[in-house]
């Protein structure tokens, strides 16, 4: 029995598996990386040191320091731990609402539908930096700003999304039968329905993921994000560009250690749909 | 006289098209009574599909009486690759009725679920299976399964052997039959093949434009 589900893990992994491992492999190392970070980096990230204002790569600083003298490495630790809070917290946020509001429109459908998808469109139609300029404005910056900012502005999606899938379940003969035995409605809405929705539920949120790290590194470099002396991957790369020709490593190291991230989760995203979705 | 289960009288249905309210059935009336099968045949839009919404509560736009004297009637699905939910085990899907009733413990409810599933032949291994592991006709019996675990004794079935080879097919109207007898379940048996319909029912009602064309036994 134990060898027969190995064997299936096996072909399916040499089928698709690919982004679906490779994705989490890197996910993990980069997810660790920042983990590390809140409990140790090899620098203080905030100590500027004037006699090493922009030294390249070298043992004691690998990724150099920056025009305050403060170690990229540590800082790239600490700020890539604000920028996946930020992260994590927008697509709580926004999947959480979303998939509320997806998942009622989406099975009951009628007026309530209507209304909840025109809110939606009014706030789709909304620019999210817009939005969030809005809210840093009446209540300060800050990263829970930002989190909250962009979790509202993600909503829209989500909530699309969830919909869609529940509207395609509802009709299922599957749930026809859940109703007939007298299943409550939250609890077809969650038990029965949402396991089936998982795969593309999953791949939209790390699609959402990486939207958020990427719209928290443009805030950040706005202005309107984390705020300096703190430091994110957005509010790094913003910083560096003045000095891009002097000290490149300011940017490059803060760039590639977004774009694995990215790429890590996006593979994950994509490797969990190949994966899990298939089978519906 | 044997015990009534499902008695219809004057059924009419409707159904809402965009804006129109189409009439689909037009006074159906008939009564089904322990143990016995009727079958319902007709073309297609004749308003098979209807009858059964109706009966099973899903349509709510109808005037006339459906009176049923037993548990909530259930329905055994055309396509057995749609009926059962893909992401819970057998047995998941069968002890949810009684999760739902309350009152069993976990081990009473999988108990009562092997019971079930011996009930329709099929072996006890299948409660930890999903139903993708299963062939059509083994989803056919968990469906059924699924129903009588409701305590119900009216099934409606719409087209429920059509998806399934001919083999198959006889070994489920054997089940079918077997319940019949033994637990006394009736059935409302949705099928063009007439056949089929005179293996298992002893009446059988014609539906034509949403009115009963004959009421016959075969």
């Amino acid at each position: 029995m134990k060898l027969k589900q190995l064997r299936i893990r096996k072909r399916k992994l040499g089928k698709t598996g690919y982004n679906f491992v490779f994705g989490l492999v890197l996910t993990a190392v980069m997810v660790g990386l920042i983990i590390l970070g809140f409990f140790w980096s090899p620098y203080d990230p905030e100590a500027m040191q004037g006699s090493l204002k922009l030294s390249g790569p070298a043992l004691a600083h690998v990724f150099g320091t920056d025009q305050f003298g403060r170690d990229v490495f540590s800082r790239i630790l600490v700020g890539a731990g604000n920028t996946l809070i930020v992260a994590l917290g927008t697509i709580v946020i926004g999947g959480g609402v979303g998939i509320l509001a997806g998942a009622v429109t989406g099975y009951f459908g009628g007026w309530l539908d209507e209304i909840l998808m025109r809110v939606n469109d009014a706030l789709a139609a909304f620019p999210s930096v817009l939005l969030a300029l809005v809210i840093i404005s009446v209540w300060g910056t800050g990263k829970y700003k930002v989190m909250l900012a962009l979790g509202i502005a993600f909503i829209p999606s989500f909530a699309r999304i969830v919909r869609g899938e529940f509207l395609r379940c509802r009709e299922e003969d599957y749930i026809v039968s859940a109703r007939l035995i007298g299943v409550s409605a939250p609890r077809i809405l969650f038990v029965h329905i949402l396991p089936n929705i998982m795969p593309a539920l999953l791949s939209a949120l790390a699609i959402g993921f990486n939207n958020a790290v990427v719209q928290e590194a443009g805030m950040s470099y706005l202005g309107i994000g984390v705020q300096p002396p703190d430091a994110s991957l957005g509010l790094m790369l913003s910083e560096s560009q003045t000095y891009l020709a002097s000290g490149p490593w300011c940017a490059i190291f803060p760039g590639i250690f977004l774009i694995l991230l990215i790429l890590g989760v996006n593979m994950l995203g994509e490797g969990i749909l190949d994966r899990f979705g298939g089978g519906r | 006289m044997a015990e009534k289960i499902l008695e219809v009288k004057h059924l009419n249905a409707f159904y809402r098209e965009g804006r129109q309210r189409k009439q689909v059935l037009e006074d159906v009336s008939f009564t089904l009574h322990e143990g016995e099968a009727v079958g319902l045949a007709g073309q297609s839009g004749s308003g098979k599909t209807t009858l059964c919404k109706c009966v099973l509560g899903l349509l709510k736009d109808y005037e006339g009486e459906i009176v049923h004297y037993t548990k909530r009637p259930q329905m055994i699905f055309q396509d057995p690759f749609r009926s059962l939910n893909p992401r819970k085990t057998i047995g998941w899907i069968l002890e949810e009725p009684l999760r739902i009733q309350g009152g069993y413990s976990k081990d009473e409810r999988r108990r009562k679920a092997e019971e079930m599933l011996k009930q329709v032949h099929l072996l006890p291994e299948i409660y930890a299976r999903y139903p993708r592991e299963l062939s059509g006709g083994q989803r056919q019996r968990a469906s059924i399964a699924l129903s009588l675990m409701t305590g119900t004794r009216l099934i409606l079935a719409d087209e429920p052997l059509s998806a399934l080879d001919v083999t198959v097919q006889a070994q489920i109207i054997e089940l079918l039959r077997e319940l019949q007898e033994k637990e006394k379940i009736c059935y409302l048996f949705v099928s063009h093949d007439l056949d089929v319909v005179s293996m298992l029912c002893s009446r059988v009602l014609f539906l034509k434009d949403g009115e009963v064309k004959e009421y016959a036994d075969i």
